[in-house]
């Protein structure tokens, strides 16, 4: 045989291996989480709150982790997207210029990224005792928003760099000054990428368990205010399995359940956005 | 005294919808990608600017319109005076000076928007709001571009499922739309069909009437079939310039005739 047919056959075999651990291992936890928690799975877990007695096997469920941690990952999502996009703007329209300040930038970002959440926990928790903030939504907003902004603005980044120059050159000949060109022209063109950009951070933000224990901290109540604590999924699947109770474990498994069914749903309705948008719009 | 004396003069030839370039330099860090650049091109009238790739001539076209001011490093001294105006002068306003000019790139980049927006995105950052306006500039100018009668069915598609011979129409039409004076073409027809040239080409011979238009080019045969007035660029400098006829059939520089016979390309 050729040496060239070799390493093809050895590259697809290769490849497939590859893709099929990936397969599997997805499978595989998928089919943990819905074995080990659909029988525990009902209305109460959605719709209640933790009862007395809850976390010993008594009725309740898990509504305020789930509030919570939309609550987190909602309002740091929001918070991080408007300090996002003016920085990937700026990057990318107002300093298209390869300079040593953007280059800075995208790399101290990506060191960022790339710091484990446990230590923007920390952080956080040193920002609290500075500003005498207690344990409260608020605490745990700011700390998972510094958590996704570099990955927000990294992913955003990545798809604005590819809009070719001749599109900015385009609009500026019509006339648009910078602020029009990015507001009305790059966010349109990249707009599919951003939605993608937003989701993968709400997504990190929604399944962090580090960086809002001691920040946003825990606690069996819906908060009704900024500066009250607030429950998360993470959390609730960590203290849950803790427990020696199997009936409280199921529950936990439940949990992980949700989480995953709301990352899911997220991540299909931004497709089906997106597969529309490209359709009518660029 | 004198020196102001003859600024004025300059001014005073620089008539409306022309262009006068004086003492342009223009460096990319230290590259002398423009050398002390003299000259005033004719209203109405297409000017073709020719020459091998890598003389200078995208980087003349984008001084016109100041696309140049977005690249790295670099360093343009001398005069450019569109309407008499010192585009470069500290208190000129950019905007307003890429308002007298459409431009026409070497492919089509169509906003990724409608081909009704793409149109009424320029008259609509200048302050038109009504509808009806809108739609009345939108349908005048996709006319004046010839598309009219292929997209007005479909006006609200995106303008990047047209064909690139109808996108680079459409971004014809759409640089019409914001009024300008002058058309600047940064080898429009390159990467174009035969037939889509040939659209071009027919359109800019009708708008020459009533524009200035100035069309870089490496096509010989487009440049005879066009051109009113001819520039031959060659490393940086302008090497000859004049009437189209003049320069193709008679040119008085070496490197001119060499160009024009095909030996340097
Ligand atoms: N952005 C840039 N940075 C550095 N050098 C450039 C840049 N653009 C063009 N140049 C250089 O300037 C010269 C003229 O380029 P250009 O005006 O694009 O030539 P043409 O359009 O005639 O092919 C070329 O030698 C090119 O390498
Ligand atoms: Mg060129």
């Amino acid at each position: 045989m050729k040496r060239y047919k070799i390493e093809e056959k050895v590259f697809n075999v290769l490849m497939k291996v590859a893709t099929g651990i990936i397969l599997l291992s997805l499978i595989w936890i998928l089919a943990t989480i819905v074995y080990k928690g659909l029988p525990y799975m009902s209305w109460d877990m959605v719709s209640r709150t933790p009862q007395g007695g809850f976390y010993m096997g008594k009725e309740g469920g898990v509504l305020n982790a789930i509030v919570g941690s939309l609550y987190l990952a909602g309002g740091s999502t929001i918070l991080a997207l408007f300090i996002s996009l003016p920085v990937v703007l700026y990057l990318n329209v107002y300093r298209r210029k390869k300079s040593a300040f953007s280059t800075f930038i995208r790399s101290s970002l990506d060191i960022l990224w790339g710091i484990p959440s446990i230590v923007y926990g920390a952080f956080g928790f040193t920002l609290m005792l500075l500003f005498g903030l207690k344990t409260s939504l608020l605490a745990g907003i700011i700390t998972l928003t510094l958590l996704i902004i570099p990955i927000m603005i990294r992913a955003m980044d990545e798809v604005m760099l590819t809009i070719p120059k001749g599109l900015f050159e385009a609009s500026y000949s019509l006339g648009a000054t910078r602020f029009e060109t990015a507001t009305k022209v790059a966010i349109r063109k990249t707009l599919p990428g951003i939605v993608t950009a937003i989701l993968i951070s709400f997504g990190r933000a929604v399944g962090d368990a580090a960086s809002v224990l001691f920040t946003a901290g825990f606690t069996d109540n819906i908060p009704t205010s900024l500066s009250q604590p607030a429950a998360s999924l993470p959390l609730a699947i960590f203290f849950q399995l803790g427990t020696p109770v199997p009936e409280v474990q199921g529950r936990a498994y439940a949990s992980a359940l949700i989480l995953t069914l709301l990352i899911l749903a997220i991540s299909l309705s931004s497709r089906y956005f997106t597969k529309r948008y490209l359709k009518n719009k660029i | 005294m004198t020196a102001k004396l003859k600024m004025s003069q300059s001014d005073a030839a620089c008539a409306e919808g022309s262009i006068c370039i004086n003492n342009l330099n223009v460096y990319y860090g230290d590259r002398h990608a423009l050398k002390n650049i003299n000259i005033n091109l004719p209203t109405r009238s297409i000017t073709a600017i020719i020459g091998p790739s890598g003389c200078g001539k995208t980087t003349l076209l984008k001084c016109f319109n100041r696309l140049i001011d977005s690249v790295d490093d670099i360093t343009v001294t001398g005069q450019v005076l569109v309407d008499g105006d010192d585009i470069f002068a500290p208190e000129a306003e950019v905007t307003d000076i890429r308002k007298r000019m459409g431009l026409l790139s070497q492919r089509p980049y169509p906003l990724p928007m409608s081909i009704y927006e793409n149109v009424a995105f320029g008259p609509k950052l200048h302050g038109v709001k009504e509808k009806s306006k809108l739609n009345e500039i939108v349908e005048h100018y996709l006319k004046e571009a010839s598309l009219w009668d292929e997209v007005k069915d479909r006006l609200n598609t995106p303008a990047s499922r047209l064909s690139i011979g109808q996108q680079q129409r459409l971004c014809l039409a759409r640089g019409l739309a914001v009024e300008p004076d002058i058309i600047l073409g940064d080898e429009p027809t390159s990467a174009l069909d035969p037939i889509s040239s040939h659209h071009i080409e027919q359109k800019f011979l009708e708008l020459k009437k009533e524009y200035t238009i100035v069309v870089v080019t490496h096509i010989l045969r487009q440049a005879r079939r066009i051109a009113d007035y001819l520039i031959f660029m060659y490393m940086g400098e302008i090497v000859e310039h004049g009437p189209a006829k003049e320069i193709l059939e008679n040119p008085k520089e070496k490197r001119t005739q060499e160009y024009v016979k095909g030996i340097i390309s």
